[in-house]
């Protein structure tokens, strides 16, 4: 079942084509990669999906569950279950981790938050009642994002490159809660550069000067990727090969 | 006369929510112009001398005084003035903590004003932190004017904190000289809304080798409230240190103006400042809207982080 689909999407920025006719169907219960070059236009794609200000006037039709949600904003999109974390996620003064994490989940119970950091990989006793602030490593942020995310339980995590500024043991936690939200019945969709990130997917959009130029089983989007876009200049003009 | 007094300290206390204390904390309660009650502990020297329309307060810190002392100042009436004049000396080696409440439940139109000098003297230490509790309709005035010296190796903090109730015609002033190996932290939090009108004057100089000052302001401001935070800095002396933050946000018809002034006189000295005036910032916004809050929870929770 598909749960999300985007027919013929396209915005313009600055009267520059960033997405040019996007269509594509996410099916429900996967980990999918959007997966390209710098510049290809992917998080314009994952911002357009959240609806973020700056990304609202894109042509074609957004669909989720069956209906459009074009005309939503970003957190009556959330409140259908549809969720993004930043590339550089925000830093807040003041707001602790606790009141971040519980902020879109349901029951608002301390547990909650201790469970979701514990499933981070983050000591709660030590990080519950710091803030989400400039004093966070990189990685512990984006951990702390992933343990908000897990508490909201999401129908649809759209999450711009997960490895950035992570390392390799958070970046194993990380894996670990997509998987563990993949087992919850959330569907993921990872927005990537990396062809180690693509790996951990199980199906991928590979997009390239704003169009889709190849999708499938995401080994056989890996293979195109590493072999066909890789070697190309990365003109942003996708060739017919 | 004693009952009305007793009257008077209850309420005045309710208004803070603070009543029985252990007899190892110092307190002193003021309303209006008369010393309802005072408690001191060992090393805490404290004489208070009534003139019209307030009170003259003199304070010693003559050792280590482990429990924050407690101040309440206030008045329960909805109008008049109360002018505190506060010497505040914390001797050599000694250190202590104030809190003080100024509390001001059912404020029309009252005037609060404060004069404070304090002298950190060598290797001493204070911490004061001023919470102000005022009623739901502003009507005050509160005009606190600090001078400070902090001698070698001193620490002093001071923190001011309006959240609850409006906060009225504010009008702080700080002033602080700080010495050889001293630091000083400077922090205002204020929610401004309706009519108030905040205005911030802090000032820290730098005179000794090696000082620190920090001055740092977080405003909210919604409504037709007005902001001014003027914030100085100057650093004279080698390898001192400073820092200006000044964030504000504002909502409706609110207006900020930050002027961080930052004056370097010496080359091995370093200052810095930063500034961020403006509506909520949309990252942190949308960041907790794809979490499903809406744009009033959202907004509701980055001020409240801002302001803790
Ligand atoms: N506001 C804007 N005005 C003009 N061009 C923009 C604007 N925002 C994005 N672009 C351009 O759109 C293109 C796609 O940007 P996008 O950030 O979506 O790329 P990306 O695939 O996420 O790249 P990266 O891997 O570097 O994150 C880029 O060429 C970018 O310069
Ligand atoms: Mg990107």
């Amino acid at each position: 079942m598909k749960i999300l689909q985007l027919n013929n999407v396209s915005l313009l920025k600055e009267s520059k084509s960033i997405l040019k006719g996007i269509t594509i169907e996410i099916w429900n219960g996967y980990i999918h990669a959007i997966v390209g070059p710098n510049g290809a236009g992917k998080s314009t794609l994952a911002n357009t999906i959240m609806g973020l200000s700056g990304y609202r006037d894109s042509s074609g039709d957004i669909i989720f569950d069956g209906k459009s949600i074009k005309d939503l904003s970003i957190d009556e999109r959330a409140r259908l279950g549809i969720t993004l974390v930043f590339q550089e996620p925000a830093r807040f003064e003041g707001l602790t981790v606790k009141d971040f994490i519980l902020s879109g989940s349901k029951i608002k119970s301390k547990d909650i938050a201790i469970e979701a950091l514990a499933r981070v990989g983050l000591d709660p006793i030590k990080y519950i009642n710091r803030a989400v602030d400039k004093t966070l490593s990189g990685g512990e942020r984006k951990r702390i994002e992933l343990a908000s995310v897990y508490a909201m339980k999401p129908r649809l995590l759209l999450m711009d490159e997960p490895d950035s500024g992570v390392d390799i043991d958070s970046l194993k936690y990380i894996f670990d809660i997509l998987q563990e939200l993949k087992s919850q019945g959330s569907t993921v969709v990872l927005v990537t550069h990396s062809p180690e990130v693509l790996k951990k997917a199980d199906h991928a959009f590979l997009i390239c000067g704003g169009e889709i130029v190849c999708k499938g089983d995401a080994q056989k989007v890996f293979e195109y990727f590493v072999n066909k876009c890789s070697p190309c200049k990365h003109i942003g003009k996708p060739s017919k090969d | 006369m004693q009952e009305n007094k007793e009257k008077l300290l209850y309420e005045l206390l309710s208004s803070i929510n603070q009543h029985k204390l252990p007899p190892d904390v110092a307190h002193i309660e003021i309303h209006g112009n008369e010393v309802l009650n005072a408690h001191l502990v060992k090393g805490l020297e404290v004489e208070a001398k009534s003139f019209e329309d307030g009170v003259d307060v003199k304070i010693k810190v003559r050792e280590v005084i482990k429990n924050p002392v407690r101040f309440c100042f206030g008045m329960i009436p909805p109008n008049g003035i109360q002018k505190i004049i506060i010497n505040t000396t914390v001797e050599k080696d000694a250190s202590a903590s104030f809190i003080a409440s100024c509390t001001f439940p059912n404020a029309k139109n009252i005037q609060h004003l404060m004069d404070a000098f304090i002298t950190i003297e060598e290797n001493a230490s204070l911490s004061y932190f001023e919470r102000h509790v005022h009623g739901p309709d502003g009507g005050v005035t509160i005009v606190p004017n600090t001078k400070v010296l902090v001698k070698e190796n001193g620490r002093f903090s001071t923190e001011f904190e309006l959240i609850k109730g409006a906060a009225g015609v504010i009008e702080i002033k700080y002033e602080a000289e700080i010495g050889i190996n001293a630091t000083t932290n400077m922090k205002a939090r204020i929610f401004g809304r309706m009519n108030d009108s905040i205005h911030i004057k802090e000032k820290a100089h730098l005179i000794g080798e090696n000082s620190t000052g920090v001055l740092t302001s977080h405003i909210a401001l919604k409504d037709n409230a007005v902001a001014i935070v003027e914030n100085e800095i100057i650093a004279d002396a080698a390898f001192s240190r400073g820092h200006v933050d000044c964030k504000e946000i504002v909502q409706g018809n609110a207006k900020a103006r930050a002027i961080p002034i930052v004056e370097v006189n010496n080359p091995k000295a370093h200052v810095t400042h930063e500034a961020a005036i403006g509506s909520v910032d949309s990252k942190q916004l949308e960041t907790l809207l794809s979490r499903g809050l809406t744009e009033d929870e959202a907004t509701e929770l980055i001020i409240q982080g801002l302001l803790k």
